[in-house]
């Protein structure tokens, strides 16, 4: 059992990997941090000693790395302030449209959510309804 | 890709001269720009500029956490006025 950052307890993979199950922390950082706490990055989770989880730990705060709510928090300051500051990007944000210049013509769908078909098809549907 | 930072933040020389005049006199202004492409550096916070869109002058004021923006990003050139079929929504 190894805790990180609050909550997070991945086992039985390899530490860099595990690592990224934290918000905030992706392979790159994960091998980052596995360097700085000299812990072999082949090495997996539940063959750590309890020392080499204080290290990855320390490692973490002391490579500044923002994880878990606080990056969460910034994310959201940094959309927030797009928005105030009516910026392009703030108003794609604000009509939930992709952000940087994507086609909207097709695809687009993890921004626009599920597709929602206008114009006849949805007339004569509502006719029958 | 982003600019070099050898180069500095680009702002058209014609603006720049008008904003740095604006500060010395002391007095404010509404200026109209074409100038879509020019970055807000630190001298603009506080004027308002009109920013043409294509078809008018959009009036921007500029607060201090718009700096390292260009002015076009505050003057859209699109309006969206909805799909045919979405009257009833």
């Amino acid at each position: 059992m190894a805790r990180i950052a609050g909550i997070d307890i991945p086992r039985n993979k390899k530490v860099p990997y595990s690592l990224s199950y934290i918000y905030g922390i992706g392979p790159t950082t994960g091998f980052k941090i596995c360097e700085e706490a000299k812990v072999d990055p082949e090495a997996r989770v539940e063959d750590l000693s309890e020392d080499q989880v204080t290290a990855l730990r320390t490692a973490i705060t002391d490579l500044g790395i923002i994880v878990e709510g606080e990056s969460r928090t910034t994310v959201s300051m940094n959309v927030k302030r797009l928005k105030d500051i009516g910026s392009y990007k703030g108003l794609r944000h604000r009509r939930g449209m992709p952000v940087n210049g994507q086609r909207t013509k097709t695809n687009a769908r993890t921004r626009k959510g599920r597709k929602r078909t206008v114009g006849l098809g949805k007339s004569t549907v509502d006719k029958k309804g | 890709m982003a600019r070099s930072l050898k180069k500095g933040p680009f702002v058209d020389e014609k603006l720049l001269k008008k904003i740095n005049a604006m500060n010395e006199g002391g007095k404010k202004q509404v200026i109209k720009t074409w100038s879509r492409r020019s970055m807000i550096t630190p001298e603009f916070v506080g004027h308002t500029l009109a920013v043409h869109n294509g078809n008018k002058f959009i009036p921007v004021f500029i607060y201090e956490n718009m700096v390292g923006h260009k002015l076009g990003e505050f003057a859209p050139t699109r309006i969206f006025r909805m799909h045919s079929g979405d009257r009833k929504v």
